[in-house]
């Protein structure tokens, strides 16, 4: 098994830049929430809240969700899955909210996020910023702000390390 | 390597960790009994047997809103409705019910190791919810997750115990799981319902409430439970209030930011004063809110294959351990072994 780097730390900064650019641009800077996806998405949609708070001298609202209680494929993962914390201290009714994880893959996460979601209201319009699309999609679900695409194989796993939860901000592909 | 645990039958046996797990799923539970919609979509088309054989108000309607928030179906049956009323065992009924093919049984009955007796005989998840004066997991678990809410730390943490300890599975299964956590154990009540043989839960035996409750972080108060006491254990409930009745002088001997706890349903003026039980130190109100988050967190850890799974710690390993995902886990329970009393 091996790993090799597909963004480094510098990479990762300067895409989450680019894609903060992205939502203002899209959304105009209005009324926006971000939410995280636990565990990994919570950390880059904080980050994504800063940046977007530095560029347009106001913060977007920002949450956390997790989507365990909500998946399809519950019993099928075998290993532990920890039932988080979801946190959405505002009302999502009417606003604009960007989903935020760190891999885009079969599409069943989002899926479940955008179940939750709706249990919180009725949201204006939910987008979907990723830091890496990796392909093999299950659902027609797509992102409205990808990182960067890798081209992966099914067998592959993609790795996404940030700093505030492993110590580095890296992207990593393992496997052949 | 310890296998994947499909009862919940007592606190005895259950690792602190399996406890851990079951608070912090708790925890994160919680936040769905706070939304508008209160409803998860995690139990959809899995199916809850409430059976209920002893009276119950707390309990039950706590299972059964966890049941439902989790989306899962769950049915209701009492004694005095049901079959048992003609005579049917116990076993008998159970062997009915798991025919038709519910995920868990969540069982309440007087005699101790009923829960047990279900587990042993039918396939699906058994929940003890008080079996007799054996133990009372779910109750337990509600009552540390409360107090681990006010004192982080449980280790160390001066835990008094007051009243009928003897009948009381409350009591025996919180003596089981604070053992496990570290708290220290105090144990008070009158020597009729306080016997010595309590001493190996390694707890401090006292028959001076005053001398039980000095210094205590928590005060854990139990209810005088008329209906099972046959025999005479003190003279009268007027006698019993008169040196075990929690009053505000009492509680001022304890630990100044004390909690107490009562599991329900409460004897004002028996067990504890009026002033005591709407004082600024009760948790009761937060217990029984606890009560929904915990018992979801037990159907969950429970039902949902492949969810963390509260595991047990014994380390009887060898028979068929490691099975891959899909195939049915041989039967184990967590704790709950005897039946009998302490």
């Amino acid at each position: 098994m091996s790993a090799r780097s597909v963004l480094d730390s510098g990479r990762v900064g300067r895409v989450l830049l680019r894609i903060a650019h992205e939502i203002l641009e899209r959304n105009g800077g209005g009324d926006l929430a971000l939410v995280g996806i636990r565990t990994t998405g919570v950390p880059l949609a904080g980050r994504l809240a800063a940046t977007m708070e530095s560029i347009e001298g106001r913060a977007p609202d920002l949450g956390s969700v997790d989507v365990t209680m909500y998946r399809d494929d519950q019993g099928r993962l075998g290993t532990a899955a920890v039932v988080g914390q979801t946190d959405i201290p505002f009302d999502i009714t009417n606003r604009t909210v960007v989903l935020v994880d760190d891999v885009l893959f079969t599409g069943r996460t989002i899926r479940s996020a955008l179940d939750a979601l709706m249990d919180f209201g009725r949201p204006a319009a939910v987008q979907l910023a990723v830091l890496v699309d990796r392909g093999h999609r299950e659902l027609p679900i797509r992102a409205d702000y990808v990182g960067k695409n890798i081209p992966t194989s099914i067998d592959q796993k993609v790795q996404v390390r940030l700093a505030e939860l492993d110590g580095e901000d890296a992207v990593y592909l393992e496997g052949n | 390597m310890a296998q994947e645990v499909r009862h919940l039958l007592g606190m005895e046996g259950l690792s602190a960790e399996d406890i851990t797990l079951l608070l912090d799923t708790a925890e994160s539970l919680a936040e769905v009994c706070e939304r508008d919609v209160k409803k998860v979509p995690t139990l959809r088309g899995k199916t809850v047997v409430n059976l209920f054989l002893e009276n119950s108000t707390r309990t039950r309607i706590s299972f059964e809103i966890a049941a439902k928030r989790l989306s899962a179906d769950s049915i209701n049956i009492s004694g005095s409705g049901s079959s048992m009323s003609k005579g049917e065992t116990l076993a008998d009924t159970a062997r009915n019910l798991a025919a038709m093919a519910p995920d868990a049984i969540v069982v309440r009955h007087p005699s101790a190791g009923a829960a047990r007796l279900l587990a042993d005989i039918v396939g699906c998840h058994i929940i003890n919810a008080g079996d007799g004066s054996h133990e009372h997991p779910t109750q337990a678990l509600l009552d540390i997750l409360t107090i681990r809410q006010h004192k982080p730390h449980l280790a160390g943490l001066k835990v008094a115990i007051v009243g009928d300890i003897l009948h009381s599975r409350v009591a025996r299964s919180n003596l089981f799981a604070l053992r496990t956590l570290g708290a220290e154990l105090r144990l008070a009540g009158p020597p009729t319902l306080l016997p010595r043989a309590f001493e190996q839960f390694g707890a401090s035996i006292h028959h001076d409430l005053a001398e039980a409750v000095e210094g205590a972080d928590v005060i854990m108060m139990l209810r005088v439970q008329r209906e099972r006491q046959e025999g005479n254990y003190f003279p009268d409930l007027d006698e019993y209030a008169r040196y075990f009745c929690l009053t505000e002088e009492v509680v001022s001997r304890a630990a100044d930011d004390v909690i107490i706890l009562h599991p329900g349903p409460m004897n004002r003026g028996i067990e504890i004063s009026s002033g005591v039980a709407d004082g600024p130190w009760s948790v009761m109100m937060h217990q029984v809110t606890n009560g929904v988050a915990l018992r979801m967190a037990v159907l969950y850890q429970l039902i949902v294959p492949g969810a963390d799974g509260i595991r047990g710690s014994e380390t009887d390993e060898a028979t068929a351990g490691r099975e891959s995902a899909g195939s049915v886990p041989p039967p184990r329970q967590a704790g709950g072994a005897s039946g009998g009393r302490a």
